[in-house]
């Protein structure tokens, strides 16, 4: 019975795509894309000022409000800024990180170096930022203890708690595509970079930089997006400072639409942020 | 390749720093684990063991750990199917729309955890009329998990290739034998990697999890951070944290030992 079925599976080709489909397609489209285009709409409704009910009646006034309020244009400048300060402390401190990985170690370093840069990515992320709650602790942190000596003395909670906490969760997710876009850039090159006179940083500049500019683009979508949307580290460690996701996190239990209306801010980012990213080609010769 | 001994030691230099940066602060979670005082205070005056017994008694801990456990299983179960599935799918056959998927896989974990989190509340709850529950939180999970096991089954089956299952089928094999004695051996590590890889996705995520997961159920993502704030439980959350940071090696080893490709742990 099962090998009859299978036989009359493999003479029917496109039965057999149907069949591989469906399930994670519809999965995908009514548990996900759904769930979406509903949050969509509801960013379009109101909610009933007393009894705190959704009102199902299209208008614009939640985006109306979130235009108008200086409050919602400061959250999303300090959300932007923080994740492109994440995204460029990732980068400063990944590349030379990376380029020692892949050019300068030796085959059995270079897989134990992987392995160190890799491991923390499985450290649970609440794990992470509970860490530097710790590290930042203002007067009796450990990095007052640490660098207190040479004079160097903790931010506390707030803006820049953040932007070093966010850095530190996605550090080896930037690390690990320049390395990657390392290893395939041939030694030659620089070799010849070399001979023909240039000096290290010229180099750096000239030849390698343009060359793993797609990874450094893949690193940053991860960077970025999860700075982007991210709540719970401004919870732990941002002091009373806000970001975008706290904001959504806040309203959706108290005015639904509106939490939907603040969500569709990052979902935009990111869309504009891909379509550009689209453009520059990085994505076709990753 | 001509790198001078002062930037090799520049670059040697910076990769420490790098390194002390990502390690110091879980080296500070382990070491804060052994703290004896009750109340945060560094450097630690004396050590313990005591709170790693007084964690593995604790109820709320276990239960936690269970319901963690519970939900990335199934998750994964799932995201094994289905990712699967799309990745023989678009791997073997050309169709209408066969990029769309791609991109539809990828969207829950590229859009932010709160929107998916929100969106998929709205739906269960308001839309839907369910309860929250494990249920909810599985096919929350689930659905970001999708595109772990796809991306590691579609490379995979790309590099494989046909001519395997070709031959096979040839010398007589029907489909059934042929993916039972060929085409499964030949993905089994593949999709190893990705099932580990969405499992400790699941066992980590908390932002899709607080909107999913009704007031019955605890995940230990969600356990640590509601006794985060709370003074007396500091020492519990400090053990709890100490041995996720331990445990993240487990996954990085079985990975390096499985094969060339997933070093990565299939991440990238």
């Amino acid at each position: 019975m099962l090998n009859s079925l299978s036989n009359y599976l493999h003479k029917k080709d496109r039965l057999r795509l149907v069949a591989l489909l469906t399930t994670p397609v519809l999965w995908l489209v009514v548990a996900y894309l759904g769930a979406l285009a509903m949050l969509l709409v509801t960013a379009f409704f109101t909610i009933d000022g007393f009894t705190g009910n959704v009102i199902q009646q299209f208008n614009l006034g939640n985006f109306q409000d979130m235009l108008t309020d200086a409050a919602y244009k400061n959250v999303v400048l300090r959300t932007l800024g923080i994740a492109i300060s994440v995204t460029l402390i990732c980068s400063v401190l990944a590349i030379p990180m990376a380029f020692y990985m892949a050019k300068i170690a030796r085959p059995r370093s270079q897989k134990i170096l992987v392995a160190l840069v890799l491991t923390p990515l499985w450290a649970s992320y609440l794990v992470k930022i509970y860490a530097w709650r710790t590290m930042l602790e203002p007067g009796n942190g450990v990095l007052d203890w640490l660098l207190g000596p040479i004079g160097i003395h903790s931010p506390g909670f707030g803006g820049p708690a953040i932007i070093i906490g966010l850095s530190y969760l996605w550090l080896p997710y930037m690390i690990l595509p320049i390395y990657a876009g390392l290893e395939r850039l041939p030694n030659n090159l620089l070799d010849a970079s070399g001979d023909l006179g240039a000096h290290n940083f010229y180099t750096f500049r000239k030849v390698i930089l343009p060359l793993i500019f797609p990874s450094l683009v893949a690193g940053s979508m991860f960077t970025f997006s999860l700075s982007l949307g991210d709540y719970i580290t401004a919870q732990i460690i941002g002091g009373k400072l806000q970001m975008l996701g706290n904001v959504v996190y806040q309203n959706f239990s108290i005015n639904l639409p509106f939490a939907a209306t603040i969500a569709m801010i990052p979902v935009s980012i990111m869309a504009l942020y891909l379509y550009l990213v689209r453009r520059t080609g990085a994505l076709a010769s990753m | 390749m001509t790198i001078s001994r002062n930037a090799r030691l520049l670059l040697a230099s910076l990769l420490g720093v790098g390194l002390a940066f990502i390690y110091v602060p879980l080296s500070v979670v382990i070491i804060n684990s052994f703290n004896a005082s009750k109340t945060f205070s560094w450097p630690p005056s004396q050590f313990t063991t005591m709170w790693w017994s007084k964690a593995i008694e604790n109820t709320g801990v276990r239960e936690a750990l269970k319901w963690s456990v519970l939900a990335g299983l199934s998750a994964t179960a799932i995201a094994l199917i289905l990712g699967t599935c799309l990745a023989f799918a678009v791997s073997r056959y050309q169709f209408f729309g066969r990029e769309v998927i791609s991109l539809l896989v990828v969207l829950p974990i590229s859009l932010p955890g709160v929107v998916t989190g929100i969106a998929l509340n709205n739906a269960f709850t308001k839309q839907l009329g369910m309860s929250t529950g494990l249920l909810t939180v599985v096919i929350g999970h689930a659905t970001f998990c999708i595109v772990i096991v796809y991306n590691n089954a579609i490379a995979r089956l790309r590099r494989m290739g046909t001519s395997l299952q070709e031959a096979s089928m040839d010398l007589g094999a029907n489909g059934i034998t042929t993916f039972r004695l060929i085409t499964l051996p030949n993905l089994a590590s593949a999709l190893f990697a990705g099932g580990l890889l969405a499992f400790g996705l699941s066992f980590d995520e908390i932002v899709v999890t607080t909107f999913t997961a009704g007031p019955g159920i605890q995940t230990l993502p969600i356990w640590i951070y509601n006794n985060l704030f709370r003074p007396n439980q500091a020492p519990i959350v400090n053990v709890v944290a100490a041995t996720l940071v331990v445990l993240s090696i487990v996954p990085i080893y079985l990975s390096q030992r499985l094969s060339q490709d997933t070093t990565t742990g299939g991440r990238f």
